[in-house]
């Protein structure tokens, strides 16, 4: 059990935290490859040469630690938590691929039955239920049938190790691009510490045929969760990206800090889905995702388009704001949002545009559900530069409350430096009307149906811009994460 | 079918019913009149088993005791009230609601559901007992409806829902004669041997298109007068003073 690295039948740090994943019964036994605990320069090269990292990709590692070593975790944000001990958590965790997959038998009752309810396929139950290797083995599989297909048309769709391997000059050139290693705290800390994640090129004119689709999984009790996502759409080329979040239910709250970077060139549109179902915590707030995330688009040539859709039910607490910068004339950023916080789940979430070019557009939608103890605040910036003559926004924020013990918070930045530019902001407030209830009761609805009736109509808005099948998880995700939030 | 006795219920401390008394067969339309605030639109509440009433006295309701089951096992066991103020549910289409709602009765009974195609003829058909348009359909429940849109929307459900036991709440009020008579014509050609109605309004005008079998006359959460349908002709010209003793005293009149 040398340090650095070690591989063996679990070490004994691992053995505690894997101990957590047996209580559910996912796994039996786990090979794992791990470095220990704690942030390091050492570590970090550590974890570039597992990766077999070119040197200019390491050099910007420890760049990026560098700097993160300087700063002071921000804690402007709504959500109260306990100080992150960044020495505490482990870095680089592989399962290796080879062991005998868990049995759905020995998945814990209730994620079963949670997934049953989710009306997932048992082969996607597998892949989602937190067994690792099973996870690991499945989506390269499927990745690598997408793969041949979508590269006859010269789409490539891979993970983001294997792109920096293949297709090093692309990562190079965009990798930080959108969001610089020093964007943010948790933005230099995945800089430095990234294992793995999603990478898309789609070249000139393509009109990706397919969704492409990645499921994120946090593996063992602290791996996955520093993933970063690099898209890019060439001029003209069009595609659709969608991503599904689960994650297995522990005590300890894992953080989760992943960087997402698009860029659209000119004619490009690109269309990120998220539907995040992290662990959300037991009732009593213990346990569940801390969902740090930054996500930027950059729409940079003329005529380009980004939008982001998610549908958040799950983490501890979800700080994000995924945004757009408008940089090419006449672009368009669209983010349309339906986050949920029930039990004692925290939400900082809404979005940032940021006008340059001329004739921009933006439109933010945020609908905000909070039940049981749940807080949600939509916080969102619209920046409208010098150069952005004619630039648009217009923003509607909604909240909706379900029962006396939540919160709902709306705060708007809006910062315009020309004339020209025009900013609409709407929002509302309204409770779930016990009337509303009693008028589907008297129908003859019962009450949970009822519930999820009402709030699935007050999000339709946003679920009409998921794709088909997207939409219809997130309806049974909302519905799910609802239950026992009435009566 | 329905047996009221000594119904009492207070909000907040305050009685509102006060000992009400009324027995409904299967096949009978009753109405009740009264001024406002005589409990009329509570009485109504509690039936349906609206929160936050404290109750004394009793209701069986075919056999059940009424005041035990949930709003939805009332409407399960038949129960239906043409709400006085339907209120809108955004995003949620009116043709999704209703054959949930249908739906939901059918499963709790141990019917089979009907499929959107089956439930599309049969909304299409109970549509021109109120001469909707089909286009009501597709927009959200109540949804920037006008006063008269919603009453027809109660009444549309009614037909698809098909109650044993249904209370009309104001439905007349804010209609203009035509929407009147439309709502009229849908409640009327929903009468029938085995179901019985509750028709709650302010004015005698609806009991000209809805002739009732009997009229009672509410007044401070009691019935103080029951009779046929000329009782309602008599009210309307001598109002309801007379008929209690404060409002003698203070001399209100409709």
């Amino acid at each position: 059990m040398s340090a650095p690295t070690t591989t063996s039948l679990i070490s004994d740090e691992v053995r505690e935290l894997a101990n957590q994943e047996y209580q559910y019964g996912f796994v039996t036994e786990l090979e794992i490859d791990v470095v220990p605990k704690g942030l390091s320069e050492d570590i970090i090269r550590l974890i570039s040469s597992k990766k077999n990292e070119p040197e200019w990709l390491l050099e910007w590692r420890l760049k990026a630690y560098r700097y993160w070593v300087t700063l002071v975790e921000p804690t402007w944000q709504k959500a109260k938590y306990d100080p992150i001990d960044y020495q505490d958590i482990i870095y680089y965790a592989a399962h290796k691929p080879k062991k005998e997959i868990a049995s759905l038998d020995e998945v814990d009752p209730e994620l079963r039955e949670m997934f049953n309810k989710l009306g997932i396929s048992v082969a996607e139950q597998e892949r989602l239920s937190g067994v690792a290797i099973d996870v690991i083995v499945d989506s390269v599989s499927v990745g690598t049938t997408f793969k041949e297909k979508l590269a006859r048309i010269g789409v490539i769709f891979c993970s983001f190790s294997e792109a920096v391997q293949s297709h090093p000059e692309l990562v190079r050139k965009y990798l930080g691009s959108v969001v610089p290693y020093k964007d943010n705290f948790y933005a230099s800390l995945n800089s430095a510490v990234f294992t793995d994640g999603s990478f898309c090129y789609i070249p000139k004119g393509v009109h990706c045929p397919m969704e492409l689709s990645t499921y994120f999984r946090i593996n063992a009790a602290d791996t996955g969760q520093f993933e970063r996502t690099l898209i890019i759409a060439e001029e003209g080329s069009y595609v659709s990206y969608l991503e599904g979040c689960t994650a297995p239910m522990r005590d300890k709250n894992q953080l989760h800090a992943a960087v997402v970077e698009l860029v659209a060139l000119d004619d490009a549109q690109i269309k990120y889905s998220t539907v995040q179902n992290w662990y959300p915590g037991d009732a009593n707030g213990k346990g569940g995702i801390y969902n740090f995330v930054t996500k930027r688009g950059l729409a940079a040539g003329r005529n380009s388009k980004i939008s982001w859709t998610q549908v958040e039910t799950g983490s501890a607490i979800t700080w994000k704001y995924p945004g757009v910068v408008l940089k090419g004339d006449n672009s368009i950023g669209e983010f349309y949002s339906v986050a949920l916080t029930a039990r004692r789940q925290q939400a900082d979430t809404g979005s940032k545009m940021v006008h340059i070019g001329k004739n921009t557009k933006s439109t933010i939608i945020s609908k905000a559900i909070s039940a049981g103890h749940g807080q949600n605040t939509y916080r969102g910036l619209v920046d409208m530069r010098r150069s952005a003559l004619g630039a648009r926004n217009f923003t509607q924020c909604d909240s909706l409350l379900i029962g006396k013990d939540c919160g709902a918070h709306t705060l708007p930045y809006i910062d315009v430096k020309n004339q020209s530019g025009q900013v609409e902001h709407e929002a509302s407030t309204s409770k779930i009307g016990e009337e509303q209830l009693l008028y589907c009761r008297q129908r003859g609805i019962p009450e949970e149906e009822a519930v999820s009736m009402i709030v699935n109509g007050f999000c339709r808005e946003v679920f009409k811009m998921l794709p088909m099948e997207f939409a219809v998880e997130a309806q049974k995700l909302l519905t799910v994460s609802l239950e026992g939030s009435v009566g | 079918m329905l047996k009221i006795k000594e119904l009492r219920a207070s909000i907040d401390n305050k009685e509102i019913l006060r000992g009400v008394n009324l027995e409904l067969k299967a096949g009978e339309v009753h109405a009740i009149m009264g001024p406002n605030g005589s409990g009329k639109s509570t009485l109504a509440s509690v039936l349906i088993g609206r929160d936050g009433y404290e109750l004394s006295g009793s209701v069986e309701y075919e056999g059940q005791d009424l005041l035990a089951l949930s709003p939805e096992e009332r409407a399960v066991a038949g129960v239906f009230l043409a709400f006085q103020h339907p209120v809108e549910i955004p995003g949620v289409g009116n043709m999704y609601f209703m054959r949930t709602a249908l739906n939901s009765l059918r499963r709790a009974r141990g019917e089979e559901e009907l499929d959107a195609m089956d439930f599309l003829s049969l909304a299409k058909e109970r549509m021109k007992f109120v001469e909707m348009d089909p286009t009501f359909m597709n927009r959200s429940v109540n949804e920037g409806f006008s006063g008269g849109e919603k009453k027809r929307n109660e009444i549309l459900q009614m037909s698809i829902l098909e109650p044993k036991f249904a209370i009309l709440d104001e439905t007349d009020s804010g209609l203009d004669i035509d929407a009147l008579r439309i709502v009229a014509n849908g409640v009327n050609a929903l009468r029938s041997e085995g179901r019985a109605m509750l028709v709650i309004t302010h004015h005698q005008r609806l009991l000209e298109y809805i002739v009732p079998d009997y009229v009672h006359v509410m007044a401070e959460g009691q019935i103080v007068r029951s009779g046929d349908k000329d009782l309602a002709l008599e009210l309307e010209e001598t109002g309801y003073v007379g008929l209690t003793p404060s409002l003698t005293q203070v001399g209100v009149a409709l």
